[in-house]
C-alpha cells in the first residue's frame, strides 16, 4: 500500500505514459499449454480417485490378481519410457537445427507409441475375451476408463506427432513448428508421468496387494 | 439523481409481515419433536449471531449512501483515503469472532444432533429413563411411496407411520431404486434414503398429533405425491393401531413386496399384518428377488479378493437396476400425453400392467434395454397412436 | 434381418417422428414463435445483405471485444428462455393445489425445472461472466487481445453449441427430468432411459470444454500480457477477480468433464460407476459433481465482486478502500471454495465430524466475503457518490446479498441444514445470492461498460426502471420462499395438498411478474438508448470519470485497443494518468500486429451440434462422420500458418485522428 501511496503523491514525475515501440508481450503458449496439461491432469486425478473408490468393488468377479499380467505391462511401460527418451533426442536434434535427424527420432517415438497402444489393445481384447468387460464390475469400469483414457491420449499424441512431422517436412524447423514440437514434448512426457502412476497404483499395487 | 431507500425498506417490511401472516403453520419453527426443536433453536441462535453483523452492515450501507451522496457537499470528501490498519483489523476480526462462536456451536451441535446418535433425552426437561428401548422402524423409500416395517410388532405399513409420544424412535432407512430423503419436519431433520445402503435417524415425538412426512429429494415423476402421515399417539392408541394393522391387513410376502415395489403413485394407506422373514434385510441388500445375490454376500466375496475369472453367473445374480426395464415403454416425446405420464421406464399407463417381476438377465449393456424406439415389445406409450 | 425397422434404426438411431412434440400446444406455439422469429431475422439479414458483414466482422472475429459482446448477447437470449421456464414454474406452483392439478404434468414440469437450472447457470450466468471478462480484462491490462485469440473464438462457439443443443431438446425429444445436477441413479440408464439426460450431458460437455479453454486463455492473458509497470498488486480488482475465477475454472471444469464422461459411459456403454448394482457408487457422483459445482458458484460470484469494486470506487470518486485486503480476500475465497463441497449433502450421512468440518470451512468463507462488503462500505465513506444506474445496482446488491449470505451461513450449520436442506428456503437462499449477487453484478457491469463497448451510454430512466423492478421483484418473489421453507415445503414439487400455502406461491408468482417487468425494462433500455444514441454519445471515452485503463481509449475502442501500449505507475492507472496531466500522443503511430479472423471456430461449433445430436439419438454413422469432420477441420486449421497481419500505420493514423477530432469537437 505504501508504495502505491508514494507513487500517487509527490515523487519525481515519471515521464513515460506509454511505450513508443511496438509492445511484444511474452509468448503465452507454453504457459497456456502447461495450464491445459494441469487441467488434463485433473481429469486423470478424477479417474484415479474413481479407481481408488471402486477399485475393490469386484462384484463377486475377478480381481487384479486374477487378471493382470505384469510382464506384459512391464514391456508396455518400457515402450512408453523409451518413446519419451527418443522424443528427448528429437528435441535435442531440433535445438541443433537438424531437420532430418529430428524427423527420424520423431518417427521412432511414434513407433514406440504405436507399440504401446497395440499392446494395450491386445491386453484389453484379452480381458474382454475372458469376460472381464467394463460392464462386469465397478472395478473393471474404473480400470478400463482410467487406462483407456490414457491410451486415447497416447493415440491422439501419435496423430499429432504425424501431423507435426508433415508440417516440419513442409516448412522446416521454423519458430512455430519448434513451439509446437515443444508443446507435444510436454504432452508426451506428461503422459509418461501419468503412466507411471497407472503402472504403480493400478498394476503393481493391484497384483501385489 | 436521488437514492430511494424507502423502496428497499419496503422489501424488509415483508419479513415481519410474513411472520405475522403465516401464524401457526411454520412447522420448522414450531416442531413437535425434541430433535427438531433443538434444530429450530440452532437456527434462531445462528441467525441472531449473524444479525449482529448483518444489521449494522445494512444500516451503514443506507447511512453512507445517503450521507455521501454527491449533492451533499457538506459531507467530507477524501478521494485518496483508502487504507486504515485499525479499520482493516476490525473488518476482518468482527466476522472472525462471529464465525468462531458459530463454529464452536456448529461443532458441538453437529455431534449432539447427529442423526446416527441414539437419544439421550426425551425433551429439554426429561432425560431418557434407564432401560427404555427405542421403537425400531425400518423405512424403505419405494417409487413413489413409503414402506415402514415394525420388526418388534411384526407389522408393516405403506404411507402411514405411527409412534408413541415420548418414546425414542430409531429409524433405519434405505431405498429400493432412487435416492430419496426421509423427512418429517415436525419430528426431526431429514436424512437421505439410498439404495443398497442404510442411514439412520434417532428422534422422538413429544406432542400427540398427525404430522406430514414426505420425500425431500426429487426422485422422479411421482415425487410430488410421495408423502405419508405420521401419527404421534399415546401408548394405548399405538397398541390399538398395531392391532388394527394386524386385523385389517394381510401378510406381506416377498412376491407381494415385488409387486408393491413397482413404480406407482398416490398409494393409499395399507397395512400388513405380518412380514416375510428378513424382507427388510433383503431389500437393503437388493436381493428381494429370489435367486439374486445379496450385497452383503457380494461385499464379503470382494473383501476376500473376488471370485476369480470363472464367475460369470454372479453378474446376472447381481444385476438390479434394470429389473423393470422393458424395451419400448419410454415415451420419447418432450411431454406426456394429457392422459397419463410415462415418466420413467417402469411406469406404464394405467390399465397396462404386466405380471410378476421380470428381471432382465444376461444382457451386455444397459443401453440395449433402455433403447426406446422402433421396437415396441412392451406396451406402447399412449400418444403414439399406432 | 434387413427389415424396414432395422434400416430405419441404422439411419435414424432412436429418432422417430414421435420425438417431435406435436401433441403439446405450449411447445407448438413456442416452436411457431421461434420459427417465425427466426425466419424474420434470417430474412432481414438476407434483405439487408448482412450475411457477409456478420460472417466477416462477428462470427469469425477473434477480437476479444466482439467475442465478449457476443457472449453477452447469447446470455441475454438464453435469459429469456430460462426466465420463461421460471414463469411457468411459478404459475404451476401458484395453481396446483388440492384437486387442482395445474397445467403442467410432472413429465413436463420436471423438464422445466431442470432446464431452468441448467440454462441459468451454464448459458446465462456463465456467458455473462465470460463475456464481461473477455471484453474488459484485455482493456484493463492494456493489451491488444487475449493470449490465444483463435481459441477464444472457438470457446465461444462451443458455448453456443451447448446452448443450441439445449434449445434443440425443446423441439426434438425432451430434456432431462433429473434436476440440474442429474444425480444418479435417477439419471442413470435405468432411471432415465430417454434422451433427456443425453441432451443434458452433451450440451454441458461441449459448453464445458469451451469454458475450460476460455479459462486457460484468460489466465495466460492476465499473467503474460499486462502492460509494462502493472505488477500483480497494481492490477485492477476486476482483473484480479477474473484471474481467480479463471483459475477456479481451470481447476474445476475438468472435474465436470470427467464426471460427465463417467455418466455417459454408464449410459452408453453400461459401465458401473454410479449404478446401484455391480459395484457402482452413486454417492461418488454426488461428491464429484459438487467438487466442480461449489467452485462454480464462486466462478460466478467473484467477477461480480470485481464489477462492484470497480463501480463503487468510480462512482464514489474515490480510491477503493483496502485494495490489498480485497485481493487477499479474493484469493482466500478461491482456495476455500475447494474445501466446502460436502455442505451440499450433509444429509447423506457422512458423520458428525466430517459434516462439521465442511460446515465450518463454509462459514470461514463468510469472513473474507464480509471483509469485502466492509471494504465497499468504506469506499463509499467520505466519497462523493453519484447514484447512476451501476451504483444503484451496487447498493441494491449490498443490501440484498448480505441476507443471502446470512441464510447461506445458516445452511452451513449441519443440524440446521437437516431441516432446511432441499426446502424452498434453500431455493430462496441461492436465488438470493445468484440474483442479488451475480445477476445484479452482471447487469451493473453491462450498464457500466456499455458506453465503452458501443460508444453511447444506456438510458438512465429505463435503467432505473429495470433496477427497481428487479429489486422489488426479487424480494417479492423470494421472501415467500423463505417462509415456505420454514413451513417445511420442499423443492421441485409440482402439486401441493395444503391450500394454506397457496397465498405464498401467489405472492411469489407476482414477484416473478415484477421481475418480468424488470427484464422488459432492460430491453427497453437497450432499444431507447439505441434510438437516443446521439444524445447519449460518449465522445471522451471516459463517461464516468473512470480509474482504470479501459477508460483511456476511445469508446468504442479501435480494433487494436491502444495505439501505444500504456505504461502503468499506479493501481488506478488511468486516474493516475489524468491526475498527472497525461496528454494523448498524436503522432508517431506504427503498424500494429494483430491476429486474423478465422471461420474454424464457428465451423467446429456447428459440427459439434450435429455430433451431439447424433450421439443423443444413437445415429452412430452420423456421430462417426461428424467426429472425423471435426478432426479434419482441426487438422486443416493447424496447416494455416498465416494467422496474423499488420494494421498499416496509415489506418492507425486515420483512426486516431478521428478520435482527436471527436475530442476537440466535444471540448
Amino acid at each position: 500500500m505504501s508504495t502505491q501511496m508514494s507513487t500517487a503523491t509527490g515523487q519525481p514525475e515519471p515521464t513515460t505514459f506509454y511505450l513508443e515501440e511496438e509492445h511484444h508481450p511474452e509468448q503465452g503458449t507454453m504457459l497456456g499449454f502447461w495450464i491445459y496439461l494441469m487441467s488434463d491432469c485433473l481429469i486423470f486425478a478424477v479417474l484415479f480417485a474413481t479407481y481408488a473408490v471402486l477399485g475393490r468393488n469386484y462384484a463377486a468377479g475377478p480381481s487384479p490378481k486374477d487378471l493382470f499380467e505384469l510382464p506384459l505391462v512391464a514391456v508396455n511401460t518400457t515402450m512408453l519410457l523409451f518413446s519419451s527418451i527418443t522424443y528427448g533426442f528429437a528435441m535435442l536434434e531440433m535445438e541443433k537445427g537438424k531437420q532430418t535427424n529430428t524427423l527420424a527420432w520423431l518417427a521412432i517415438t511414434g513407433l514406440f507409441g504405436l507399440a504401446f497402444v497395440g499392446i494395450e489393445l491386445y491386453e484389453f481384447a484379452h480381458l474382454i475375451h475372458e469376460g472381464a468387460t467394463p460392464q462386469r464390475s465397478g472395478f473393471l469400469s474404473a480400470f478400463f476408463t482410467l487406462v483407456g483414457t490414457h491410451g486415447l491420449h497416447v493415440s491422439l499424441g501419435i496423430l499429432w506427432l504425424v501431423i507435426l512431422m508433415v508440417q516440419v517436412r513442409q516448412r522446416g524447423l521454423i519458430a512455430e513448428n519448434k513451439r509446437r514440437l515443444m508443446c507435444l514434448s510436454m504432452f508426451w512426457h506428461f503422459l509418461d508421468v501419468i503412466w507411471i502412476g497407472v503402472f504403480t497404483f493400478v498394476y503393481l499395487m493391484g497384483v501385489l496387494q | 439523481m436521488s437514492l430511494r431507500p424507502f423502496g428497499l425498506l419496503r422489501g424488509f417490511a415483508l419479513i415481519p409481515l410474513a411472520a405475522l401472516l403465516s401464524g401457526c403453520n411454520l412447522v420448522v419453527m414450531q416442531p413437535a419433536g425434541d430433535i427438531a426443536l433443538r434444530q429450530r433453536d440452532l437456527i434462531l441462535v445462528s441467525t441472531g449471531l449473524m444479525l449482529l453483523i448483518i444489521i449494522p452492515v445494512i444500516a451503514l450501507t443506507f447511512l453512507f449512501a445517503w450521507r455521501y451522496r454527491q449533492s451533499n457537499t457538506d459531507a467530507p470528501y477524501d478521494p485518496d483515503w483508502h487504507h486504515s490498519t485499525q479499520l482493516e483489523v476490525v473488518i476482518w476480526a468482527a466476522p472472525l469472532v462471529i464465525i468462531i462462536a458459530l463454529g464452536a456451536i456448529t461443532w458441538i451441535s453437529t455431534h449432539t444432533l447427529d442423526p446416527f446418535r441414539p437419544l439421550s433425552r426425551i425433551d429439554s426437561s426429561r432425560p431418557l429413563p434407564e432401560g427404555v428401548k427405542p421403537l425400531t422402524v425400518e423405512v424403505v423409500a419405494l417409487d413413489w411411496k413409503w414402506l415402514f416395517f415394525y420388526p418388534e410388532q411384526g407389522i408393516a405399513t405403506v404411507n402411514e407411520l405411527a409412534a408413541p409420544v415420548d418414546r425414542p424412535i430409531s429409524f433405519k432407512i434405505t431405498s429400493s431404486s432412487i435416492m430419496n430423503s426421509f423427512y418429517i419436519p415436525a419430528l426431526a431433520g431429514q436424512i437421505y434414503a439410498m439404495p443398497g445402503m442404510e442411514t439412520q435417524l434417532h428422534a422422538v415425538i413429544n406432542k400427540a398429533g398427525t404430522y406430514e412426512g414426505f420425500s425431500a429429494n426429487y426422485s422422479g415423476s411421482g415425487f410430488s405425491r410421495m408423502n405419508f402421515r405420521f401419527l404421534g399417539v399415546s401408548n394405548t392408541e399405538f397398541d390399538a393401531w398395531v392391532a388394527k394393522a394386524k386385523s385389517e391387513g394381510k401378510a406381506l410376502s416377498r412376491q407381494d413386496y415385488l409387486a408393491l415395489e413397482k413404480p406407482s403413485e398416490r398409494e393409499p394407506v395399507r397395512y400388513f399384518s405380518a412380514v416375510d422373514n428378513g424382507l427388510y434385510t433383503s431389500i437393503l441388500n437388493m436381493c428381494a428377488v429370489p435367486g439374486k445375490m445379496c450385497m452383503n454376500e457380494m461385499m464379503h466375496i470382494d473383501a476376500m479378493g473376488g471370485a476369480g475369472k470363472d464367475s460369470h453367473e454372479n453378474r446376472e445374480r447381481l444385476e438390479y437396476d434394470n429389473r423393470h426395464a422393458v424395451a419400448g415403454d419410454e415415451a420419447q416425446a418432450a411431454t406426456a400425453p394429457a392422459s397419463g405420464r410415462p415418466a420413467r421406464s417402469e411406469v406404464k399407463p394405467e390399465g397396462v400392467t404386466s405380471g410378476g417381476p421380470e428381471p432382465s438377465r444376461g444382457h451386455e449393456s444397459h443401453g440395449d434395454h433402455a433403447t426406446p424406439g422402433m421396437k415396441h415389445d412392451g406396451p406402447a406409450p399412449v400418444q403414439l397412436n399406432q | 434381418m434387413f427389415s424396414n425397422l432395422d434400416l430405419q434404426k441404422l439411419v435414424f438411431g432412436r429418432l422417430t417422428l414421435e420425438a417431435i412434440p406435436y401433441h403439446e400446444p405450449i411447445l407448438l406455439i413456442t416452436f411457431a414463435a421461434v420459427a417465425v422469429g427466426g425466419l424474420a431475422v434470417l430474412g432481414a439479414l438476407t434483405y439487408f445483405r448482412l450475411w457477409g458483414y456478420l460472417w466477416r466482422e462477428w462470427l469469425t472475429s477473434v477480437d476479444h471485444k466482439k467475442i465478449g459482446i457476443m457472449y453477452v448477447i447469447l446470455a441475454l437470449v438464453m435469459l429469456m428462455r430460462g426466465f420463461a421456464d421460471a414463469l411457468m414454474m411459478r404459475a404451476q406452483q401458484a395453481m396446483a393445489f388440492g384437486p387442482e392439478e395445474g397445467y403442467l404434468p410432472p413429465h413436463h414440469y420436471d423438464q422445466i425445472f431442470t432446464a431452468h437450472g441448467v440454462i441459468m447457470i451454464f448459458f446465462v450466468a456463465m456467458p455473462l461472466v465470460t463475456g464481461l471478462m473477455n471484453f474488459v480484462v484485455p482493456l484493463q491490462i492494456g493489451a491488444r487481445d487475449v493470449a490465444f485469440p483463435f481459441l477464444n473464438n472457438f470457446s465461444f462457439w462451443m458455448t453456443v453449441s451447448g446452448a443450441l443443443t439445449v434449445m434443440l431438446s425443446l423441439f426434438v425429444g425432451e430434456f432431462a427430468r433429473t434436476g440440474w445436477l442429474a444425480y444418479p441413479p435417477l439419471s442413470g440408464p435405468a432411471g432415465s432411459p430417454g434422451v433427456g439426460v443425453d441432451y443434458y450431458i452433451w450440451s454441458l460437455q461441449i459448453a464445458g470444454i469451451g469454458t475450460l479453454l476460455s479459462g486457460i486463455n484468460l489466465i495466460a492473458t492476465i499473467v503474460k500480457m499486462r502492460a509494462p509497470g502493472m505488477g500483480m498488486m497494481k492490477m485492477p480488482i476486476f482483473t484480479w477477480t477474473a484471474l481467480c475465477t479463471n483459475i477456479l475454472i481451470v481447476a474445476a471444469f475438468p472435474i465436470l468433464t470427467a464426471v460427465l464422461v463417467l455418466l455417459s459411459l454408464d449410459r452408453y456403454v453400461g459401465t458401473h460407476f454410479f449404478s446401484n448394482d455391480l459395484g457402482g457408487n452413486p454417492m461418488m457422483y454426488v461428491n464429484l459433481i459438487w467438487i466442480w459445482g461449489h467452485p462454480e458458484v464462486y466462478i460466478l460470484i467473484l467477477p461480480a465482486f470485481g464489477v462492484f469494486s470497480e463501480i463503487v470506487s468510480t462512482f464514489s470518486s474515490k480510491r477503493l478502500f483496502g485494495y490489498a485486503s480485497m485481493v487477499y480476500a479474493t484469493v482466500v475465497i478461491t482456495i476455500l471454495s475447494y474445501l466446502v463441497w460436502l455442505h451440499h449433502f450433509f444429509t447423506m450421512g457422512s458423520g458428525a465430524s466430517v459434516n462439521s468440518f465442511f460446515g465450518i470451512t463454509t462459514m470461514i468463507i463468510s469472513i473474507p466475503t464480509g471483509a469485502k462488503i466492509f471494504n465497499w462500505l468504506f469506499t463509499m465513506y467520505r466519497g462523493r457518490i453519484r447514484f447512476e444506474v451501476p451504483m444503484l445496482w451496487t447498493v441494491g446488491f449490498m443490501v440484498t446479498f448480505v441476507i443471502g449470505g446470512m441464510t447461506g451461513v445458516l445452511l452451513a450449520v449441519p443440524p440446521a441444514d437437516f431441516v432446511l436442506h432441499n426446502s424452498l428456503f434453500l431455493i430462496a437462499h441461492f436465488h438470493n445470492v445468484i440474483i442479488g449477487g451475480v445477476l445484479f453484478g452482471m447487469l451493473a457491469g453491462i450498464t457500466y461498460w456499455f458506453p465503452k463497448a458501443f460508444g453511447y451510454k444506456l438510458d438512465p430512466f429505463w435503467g432505473k426502471m429495470s433496477f427497481w423492478f428487479w429489486l422489488t421483484g426479487f424480494w417479492v418473489a423470494f421472501m415467500p420462499l423463505y417462509v415456505l421453507g420454514l413451513m417445511g415445503v420442499t423443492r421441485r414439487l409440482n402439486h401441493f395438498d395444503d391450500p394454506s400455502l397457496q397465498i405464498w406461491f401467489v405472492i411469489a408468482a407476482f414477484g416473478a411478474v415484477l421481475i418480468l417487468f424488470g427484464i422488459l425494462s432492460f430491453i427497453m433500455t437497450l432499444v431507447v438508448s439505441f434510438v437516443k444514441r446521439e444524445e447519449l454519445r460518449d465522445v471522451t471515452g471516459d463517461p464516468w470519470g473512470g480509474r482504470t485503463l479501459e477508460w483511456s481509449t476511445s469508446s468504442p475502442p479501435p480494433d487494436y485497443n491502444f495505439a501505444f501500449t500504456p505504461m502503468v505507475h499506479d493501481g488506478d492507472a488511468w486516474w493516475d494518468m489524468k491526475r498527472r496531466g497525461y496528454s494523448r500522443p498524436l503522432k508517431g503511430f506504427r503498424p500494429i500486429h494483430m491476429p486474423s479472423n478465422t471461420g474454424t471456430g464457428v465451423i467446429l461449433g456447428m459440427i459439434s451440434i450435429v455430433f451431439s445430436f447424433a450421439m443423443i439419438w444413437y445415429i452412430w454413422w452420423l456421430a462417426a462422420a461428424t467426429f472425423v469432420a471435426m478432426l479434419v477441420v482441426t487438422i486443416a486449421h493447424t496447416f494455416n500458418y498465416n494467422r496474423d497481419f499488420y494494421i498499416p500505420a496509415e489506418a492507425v493514423v486515420g483512426a486516431e485522428n478521428k478520435r482527436t477530432k471527436m475530442l476537440a469537437g466535444h471540448v
